[in-house]
């Protein structure tokens, strides 16, 4: 009896340690898991507020002519002519007219800096969209330079930037904005431009069709060779040293650093086999064999998880091992190779490191049309544009975050429904 | 032990079993590498002749020289203690253990006189001969009609749609399990009950009319009435099919075969009919272990 008292005694000692314990490791968890939303919190919270700015642009609001004679067009069927044309004196006779004083040289080219340089273009697409313009006037609100549209932006939020600006330019613009001739607009040019220099004619649409394209091919080659190859070493191959070799490579080359496959891709796709670079063909390539042994890894993991038992019911009912891997095998691991798949996609989407090394770095105005023609991805934009110096730059590379982030959401959202929708219980 | 199947004479007859040699030891409950099958393990119309087969996972050896014939249409239990090799040696069978790695059968097995192990045979088509039902239910997570119709299906047997459900419904009643499955055919076969589950995979395997039918452990999941509706299943199907059934129940062993075999650390101690194996084993080794004293 008074053993037992003795046993009782210490066992309620300890569990108040054990409680004790408990309490200290669930407090750890709760912390770690609080930190890590916290860290997540502050990043979006910080790209969120620097690029919210970049989906609006600052217009200004001027009487433009499209003068027949400064022109010198009378044909538009002329392409010649319009290749002459003197696109820019449309807005900048507008502004000579809105600020007539300004007489010196240097100070006009100061006035003409008011509204971005590819204004010209801008108003030359607009009246070939629509010829009846010629000859008349309106009143359309321009693009402004990306410097302007800092100051603007600053200038809403109470800290107006002038330190690109001269006093001039502060004081027409003041002028501006006291007659409400200033305003934000929503920029549709970042999602449906290419990449320029000049900030606010800047967009990311030449990136994520560059990125599309390249996910599709490294989709395509990708997909099917990783589960044939992980359909055959699962189920049909031998074990023997040299599938456990093979493994164990497959499971190095998961680890290796990113960039050693842009190495490869550069020594063997473009060396050796002479694919141009810059192209999607290539990124694809490159992305696909990095790609690969992570598709392999996670669909070998959804295989191995069929349960034996239906296995052995198919075998049983004297199904060949095709029609076992098949009719039963292949669709319960499907769920699980998916999500490898999408999470492989995920990670090649957000890959910049192997695809400097060729060659898709490069500064790309144009959108790309096809496979074969030069283009970025979204992540190596994001890469060009945070190295630019201009300040307009740093909402368009938070912009960019948001864009690149939103489809990694995305793909990582489709994952799980895909799992959920597919996934049969046993 | 009570005593619950009921043999008939005329299957005795049928079978003509034969008598072997007694084998006597010094210590009867030793099994030396010598040893000799005990009891009437030949019989005369056999559809299946296991003869000296050796099995092997890599270099262990769980069987050991056994040979037994299974008569047609008969019902053999298969018993001993865990670990004995029963089960190894009924997926030798229909050569299950191909499908494991390192595993090796030597020895010959035939079926009608055909070779199993040999090269020329197809391993597809045997296991359409011979089915099997699992220890644990297995059915495919597809429909219970998805589930009956599948071998037929991969065997081709059935040439329109409307034969194919006349072969799913044929083999749900023989499994005994139409009438509780009929209205919802197209449900998973993974929602039913455990012992309709493997009533499911029985009706699986008859599908495809095997000539034998292989079971392992088919009840030791299930509870006792979910058993007691297997075992009258199995009795009905011994009318039509050669069943090979690996059980840990002896009171199952006497309800429903004929003949028993009791196998021991990859040995075949003794097969004889089941009211004798029970009453008056020939072997000490069997006596000791249908009377509890290990197993």
């Amino acid at each position: 009896m008074s053993n037992s008292n003795r046993n009782l005694k210490r066992i309620q000692s300890s569990l108040v340690w054990r409680y004790r314990a408990e309490k200290a490791f669930r407090w750890c968890g709760v912390v770690a898991v609080a930190l890590g939303l916290l860290a997540v919190l502050a990043l979006f919270s910080d790209i969120i507020i620097k690029g919210k700015g970049a989906f609006f642009a600052t217009y200004m609001q001027f009487e433009v002519t499209y003068d027949q004679e400064l022109l010198g067009i009378d044909n538009f069927a002329d392409d010649q002519q319009l290749i002459i044309a003197d696109w820019e004196s449309l807005y900048k006779s507008a502004l000579r007219a809105d600020f007539p004083d300004v007489r010196k040289r240097a100070d006009k080219r100061k006035l003409y800096a008011l509204v971005s340089d590819g204004t010209g273009y801008d108003l030359k697409a607009r009246l070939l969209a629509d010829p009846k313009l010629l000859g008349q006037s309106e009143i359309i609100w321009l693009l402004a330079d990306d410097d302007i549209d800092t100051y603007f932006k600053t200038l809403l939020d109470g800290n107006a930037y002038t330190a690109r600006l001269t006093d001039n330019q502060v004081e027409w613009l003041e002028q501006l904005d006291g007659t409400e001739r200033m305003r934000l607009q929503f920029n549709a040019n970042f999602f449906n431009r290419g990449d320029s220099r000049e900030p606010e004619q800047a967009g990311i649409k030449g990136a994520v069709i560059g990125s599309l394209l390249t996910l599709v091919l490294t989709l395509i080659l990708s997909f099917p060779i990783g589960i044939a190859a992980a359909i055959y070493l699962e189920e049909f191959a031998p074990k023997n040293r040299w599938t456990e070799f093979i493994e164990v490579n497959i499971n190095n080359l998961a680890a290796v650093p990113s960039i050693i496959f842009g190495l490869l891709g550069l020594a063997i796709f473009i060396n050796f086999f002479h694919i141009p670079r810059s192209i999607p063909v290539i990124g694809g390539l490159v992305l696909a064999v990095m790609t690969l042994p992570t598709i392999i890894i996670t669909s070998r993991a959804a295989i191995t998880s069929v349960p034996p038992s239906i296995r052995e019911a198919a075998l049983g009912m004297g199904a060949s091992r095709n029609q076992m891997v098949l009719h039963h095998v292949l669709p319960l691991a499907l769920p699980g190779i998916l999500t490898g798949a999408i999470i492989g996609m995920a990670r090649a989407l957000g890959e910049t490191a192997p695809l400097l090394m060729i060659g898709m770095v490069a500064f790309i105005a144009d959108i790309p049309g096809s496979f074969t023609e030069p283009a970025t991805v979204l992540p190596v934009q994001i890469f060009l544009w945070a190295d630019s110096p201009e300040r307009a730059f740093i909402e368009k590379t938070s912009a960019a975050i948001m864009v690149l982030l939103s489809f990694l959401i995305l793909m990582n959202i489709s994952a799980v429904w895909l799992r959920k929708r597919l996934e049969r219980r046993w | 032990m009570q005593k619950t199947a009921t043999l008939d004479a005329d299957d005795m007859a049928d079978s003509s079993i034969k008598s072997s040699v007694k084998v006597t030891n010094a210590n009867p409950l030793d099994i030396t590498d010598e040893h000799v099958t005990v009891g009437s393990y030949e019989v005369n119309n056999a559809k299946m002749s296991i003869k000296n087969v050796n099995v092997y996972y890599g270099d262990k050896q769980a069987i050991f020289d056994v040979s037994v014939d299974i008569g047609k249409n008969e019902v053999i239990a298969m018993i001993g203690p865990s670990g004995c090799g029963k089960s190894t040696f009924l997926r030798a069978l229909n050569r299950m253990n191909d499908t494991v790695d390192g595993c090796r059968v030597e020895g010959d097995i035939r079926m009608d006189g055909q070779d199993l192990y040999s090269p020329k045979l197809d391993v597809v088509e045997l296991r359409a001969r011979v089915g099997m039902v699992f220890q644990k239910p297995n059915p495919f997570p597809k429909s219970i009609y998805d589930n009956v119709a599948y071998g037929p299906k991969i065997h081709g047997l059935a040439d329109t749609r409307v034969d194919l459900d006349e072969m799913v419904e044929r083999s749900l009643r023989r499994a005994s399990l139409w009438d509780e499955v009929k209205d919802r055919l197209y449900q998973a076969g993974t929602g039913l009950s455990g012992g309709q589950q493997q009533r499911l995979c029985i009706a699986r395997a008859i599908a495809v009319s095997p000539e034998v039918i292989l079971m392992d452990e088919p009840c030791s999941a299930l509870d006792p009435i979910a058993t007691a509706r297997i075992e009258e299943l199995i009795e009905e199907l011994s009318q039509n099919f050669t069943i090979a059934i690996v059980t840990h129940s002896m009171q199952q062993a006497a309800r429903v075969s004929q003949r028993t075999a009791y196998f021991h650390l990859g040995k075949l101690i003794e097969v004889n009919p089941t009211e004798q194996v029970f009453t008056m084993p020939e072997h000490a080794l069997t006596e000791s272990y249908i009377t509890g004293r290990f197993g």
